[in-house]
């Protein structure tokens, strides 16, 4: 727990900002990351750029959930050719016969996210 | 040098022979002349009803087009062969031409038999053998249509008679049939079968005359036929008469050569379809096989594949006809396999007879009951296709189960097919041969089944039975054939859709909680879209409206084409691809001032590329001031209505088709659907607007409309069948509401109209009757639910412009609303800009797990 101690939390938005189970892309400093808010009231954040298409879409895929060894995951697909990602760890669930651009790798990096007071901080 | 194969005839037989000796002789020891009377290329005679109505014969094109341009094949049409010499081994044309041959396959087919009586002269008297015949016949009836109702009589009750009095009926007229015999189609079926037979073809309003013999056929006064006197001393009045009176074969040249010829006609072959000279065969309805001639494809079919076999050295024989037929005339459903008639000694008849619901169905059976030796199926012929290949075969459990109607007793039981069983006896593919494509061709669905064995490609009606045997083949192979949509739903697009119209819930969540597989569930990309496309019809909203925003694509969500680099292209409706000159100003200034790429769409439209999303808003709201609306490119929904100008301009036009395309868009714009629906609008028969590609087209006529269904471009190519013709506007509108609602409930996921028309329940005809006829009973339902689309449409840019909670969403960063991406970047190429190559970013695209470098450089133009 000691690391977390280090992060730096970015005030990125209010939450009220981010539709349930619809993404939205945020600045942090150069990154560009892509923020999910789910019904339960969890936001996640996984890096808005899409390993296989080399675009910066990911924040505008359909958010849904999977079963992933007996758990309920919540996923989003990359719009522009459909692969699935586990919103929690950023893991590729399903490559959809594809294979990343520029040998990239094909899991999405993720970023603790916190809502204090409504408001939405990113940690990195 | 190769030697020389004369084949005498361009009928169904004679491609057949072609295809399968090009198909086979790949070392080209055969070049191959086709000598054809007719000047057409062969074509599917056997489906000349179905089609007597399409104006063209090449929807009846046979085959690979691509086999006439076979450099070892040589088709002569519209030219006879006249002379057979088989001493110098030449024939003659009547044009002159004179070949030689190695060898000579007659295959000259039958022609009609005219029987001998008088008048069979007169105008309006015709046989039903050619399209040329079809279509002489159809222009008659038109003609006289003009101030009168047709009156026309059949002279034969067969097969043929029974489908030209179909033909005639579909015409408009009032036509008898008039039969020599006891009953009707007497080769094929027995009496009890014929009577129920009658009564089927009297409920299509045709009459029928039974022991009818006609002595004289008389003229009007006006001219042309008008009446048919009969043995009896009775009288039909007719204003055209169809002979179909049985067939002859054409043996002419034959005879004339000496051949050996049947003591009933037909050139005398071999069981190797040798004749009299062995370098002489005969194939089809021209040759006498083990002492008959056969009037069938099948049979022809495979004496085409056995004589091309036997020219390369092959040793296959002829096994015996198969002669099985089915009628196929819409309404009528009739069968009849091997031994119908319970000749075998012993046989043993099972009848199962409803005369109310008008079906007949029997099966012969040998003396132990067990082994299927022939049938004869009238009024329900649906077991058909799975029976016929167990001829000769023992059937599991009571036969009596086969004949009774489904849901009454326990069933028929499962049939599993040997492998050798014949499945489709046109193209004579085995069940063993099917099941291969999928366990060793690695085929997955029905269409590349036909396409990889040909099954089901020529008459039909093995296709549902090749499709089960596909389905368990697959199932067996433990690929997933199951309907379900994904794993939250296991129902398929069509059960959810009436799930969801009968239930009436309209959210996403409600949907997954009654329907889903488990209530923890929320979705994923297959059946989210698929919901808010199923609620689009069922309870129209805004698709931005609460949930249903986060069931959308980002197409939908955003309203705009996403393309690869992340922006989004803008498409405005142009109805009708009908704009003004304003229009295309307004178009190309906001394309100029956001530097967006334009290009022409090929549903006559203008596409605008490299939106950002931010931009989409600001783009729209000039567009929307300029008068343009959402043209809904991005959705699974109706695209554009595609058109020619039509009479108003061109000297060909016989309709104002861009009138009707852009009332038509208008009606439909915005319907959301299975996929993608495109129609086309052509004002004249030359099909400017290649309506015929379109899920819809519509073709102007003299007297209003024809409708052609299930066309589209694409990785599959398909060309639209007809639906109905010569409708007038408003049944054309309401036909082409109850086709398209028809389809949007019930077709699967991403399929489009041509493969759903050939999964749907009773194919194209099925299609008709529902659309029609309405068979199912639900044309009122769909005539509401159109007419509620259509006074509830609203353009969804416009209303998302009037609200700014929809507009929060176009925000580039939540975080920083006014910052474009700026990964975007783009060059110059042809006086427009295009999105950067990777190279040409070079390494300045940020990667995640890198220090980010942002894009710069002397060729790079990035926009604000």
């Amino acid at each position: 727990m000691t690391a977390l101690e280090t992060l730096v939390w970015t005030t990125v938005c209010r939450i009220d900002d981010l539709a349930p189970e619809r993404g939205a892309a945020a600045l942090l400093g150069a990154d560009q990351v892509a923020l999910f808010r789910l019904l339960d009231g969890r936001v996640l954040a996984v890096q808005q750029h899409d390993p296989f298409s080399d675009a910066y879409v990911i924040s505008r895929g359909i958010v849904g959930s999977r079963k992933v060894d007996d758990v309920e995951v919540p996923t989003v697909a990359s719009p522009m050719y459909k692969q699935v990602f586990d919103l929690t760890t950023g893991r590729c669930l399903d490559v959809a016969g594809k294979t990343p651009a520029r040998d990239l790798p094909t899991d999405l990096r993720t970023w603790p996210v916190r809502v204090r007071d409504g408001i939405v901080e990113v940690g990195s | 040098m190769n030697q020389h194969l004369v084949v005498v005839g361009g009928g169904m037989v004679a491609q057949r022979l072609v295809e399968a000796l090009r198909d086979r002789d790949t070392a080209g020891t055969w070049r191959i002349t086709v000598l054809a009377e007719e000047p057409r290329r062969p074509y599917d005679r056997v489906a000349l009803t179905s089609y007597f109505s399409g104006r063209d014969a090449d929807d009846l094109a046979l085959g690979d087009p691509e086999l006439w341009s076979d450099p070892l094949v040589t088709l002569v049409r519209d030219d006879a062969v006249t002379h057979l010499d088989r001493d110098a081994k030449t024939v003659t044309t009547a044009h002159g031409r004179t070949e030689h041959y190695d060898h000579l396959v007659l295959a000259t087919g039958s022609s009609a038999w005219v029987p001998p009586i008088e008048g069979t002269d007169l105008p309006g008297v015709f046989v039903y053998r050619t399209v040329d015949d079809v279509a002489e016949l159809r222009g008659y009836v038109e003609k006289l249509s003009e101030d009168r109702v047709v009156k026309g009589a059949v002279l034969g009750g067969g097969l043929l008679g029974l489908e030209a009095a179909g033909a005639l009926q579909a015409m408009g007229a009032r036509t008898t049939v008039l039969q020599v015999g006891t009953h009707l189609m007497s080769t094929q079926v027995d009496l009890g079968g014929g009577e129920a037979l009658r009564r089927l073809i009297n409920q299509l309003g045709v009459g029928v005359r039974l022991n009818a013999m006609t002595t004289k056929i008389r003229a009007h006064r006006r001219g042309g036929v008008g009446r048919l006197d009969l043995a009896d001393g009775g009288r039909v009045d007719a204003d055209v008469v169809v002979i179909a009176a049985g067939i002859r074969p054409r043996d002419e040249l034959g005879r004339a050569s000496g051949l050996a010829i049947g003591e009933r006609g037909g050139v005398v072959v071999d069981d190797t379809c040798l004749t009299s000279d062995p370098d002489v065969s005969a194939v089809g309805e021209v040759a006498c096989i083990q002492g008959a001639t056969i009037g069938l494809v099948a049979p022809g079919y495979a004496m085409a594949e056995i004589a091309a076999d036997r020219l390369l050295g092959g040793t296959s024989s002829f096994p015996g006809a198969d002669t099985a037929t089915k009628l196929k005339l819409s309404g009528v459903d009739v069968a009849s396999f091997g031994d119908a008639f319970g000749q075998t000694p012993g046989a043993l008849e099972i009848v199962w007879a409803d005369p109310v619901g008008g079906v007949y169905k029997k099966l012969v059976m040998s003396d132990d009951a067990r082994t299927l030796l022939g049938g004869v199926l009238v009024g329900d012929a649906s077991a058909y296709s799975s029976l016929r290949p167990m001829l000769g075969r023992e059937l599991p459990g009571d036969p009596a189960a086969f004949l009774l109607p489904e849901g009454g007793g326990a069933g028929a039981p499962e049939l599993e097919l040997p492998d050798d069983a014949a499945v489709c006896s046109c193209n004579n593919v085995s069940a063993g041969t099917i099941r291969g494509a999928v366990t060793e061709h690695g085929c997955t669905d029905l269409g590349a089944v036909k396409a990889c064995t040909k099954a089901g490609t020529s008459c039909g009606s093995c296709l549902p039975l090749v499709k089960k045997l596909v389905t368990t083949e697959l199932t067996a192979q433990g690929i997933e054939v199951s309907t379900a949509l994904c794993e939250h739903f296991a129902l398929s697009r069509a059960q959810l859709y009436d799930a969801v119209r009968v239930s009436g819930v309209s959210s996403f969540t409600q949907v997954i909680e009654r329907f889903g597989t488990r209530a923890e569930g929320r979705g994923c990309d297959i059946c989210r879209p698929t919901v808010a496309s199923i609620l689009a019809t069922t309870s129209p909203a805004h698709v931005l409206e609460g949930e249903r925003a986060t069931l959308q694509d980002t197409n939908d969500h955003v309203m705009a084409n996403l393309q690869k680099d992340g922006s989004y292209s803008v498409v405005p409706r142009i109805a009708g691809g009908e704009v003004t000159p304003e229009g295309l100003i307004a178009i190309g200034e906001v394309a100029k001032d956001f530097g967006l790429y334009t290009k022409i769409t090929g549903g006559q439209r203008i596409d605008m590329f490299g939106a950002r999303i931010d931009q989409l808003p600001l783009i729209w709201q000039r567009l929307v001031d300029a008068g343009f609306e959402s043209g809904h490119a991005y959705g699974k929904s109706l695209r554009t209505v595609k058109s020619c100008v039509g009479s108003t301009w061109c000297r060909f036009g016989v309709q104002d088709s861009v009138a009707l395309a852009v009332m038509l868009e208008l009606r439909y714009r915005g319907l959301r659907s299975p996929h993608k629906i495109k129609l086309g609008v052509s004002g004249c028969a030359r099909e400017c607007a290649e309506a015929r590609g379109k899920d819809v087209g519509v073709i102007a006529t003299d007297k209003g409309w024809n409708v052609y269904v299930g066309g589209n471009g694409g990785f599959t190519p398909r060309h639209a069948q007809l639906l109905a013709e010569d409708l007038d506007t408003e049944t054309l509108v309401r036909t082409i509401d109850r086709f398209l609602l028809y389809y949007v409930r019930t077709a699967d996921r991403l399929q489009r109209t041509a493969p759903w028309i050939d999964d749907v329940e009773g194919g194209l005809d099925g299609v008709r009757a529902v659309v029609l006829e309405d068979s199912l009973g639900i044309a009122a339902d769909l005539d509401e639910q159109m007419a509620q689309h259509v006074v509830e449409y609203e353009d969804e840019w416009r209303a998302t412009l009037e609200d700014p909670e929809k507009l929060r969403r176009f925000a580039s960063f939540v975080n920083a609303p006014d910052t474009p991406d700026p990964s975007l970047a783009y060059v110059p190429e042809r006086g427009q800009s295009r999105p950067a190559t990777a190279d040409e970013r070079g390494d300045a695209r940020p990667t995640p797990h890198h220090e980010p470098v942002l894009v710069a450089g002397a060729r790079l133009e990035v926009r604000s």
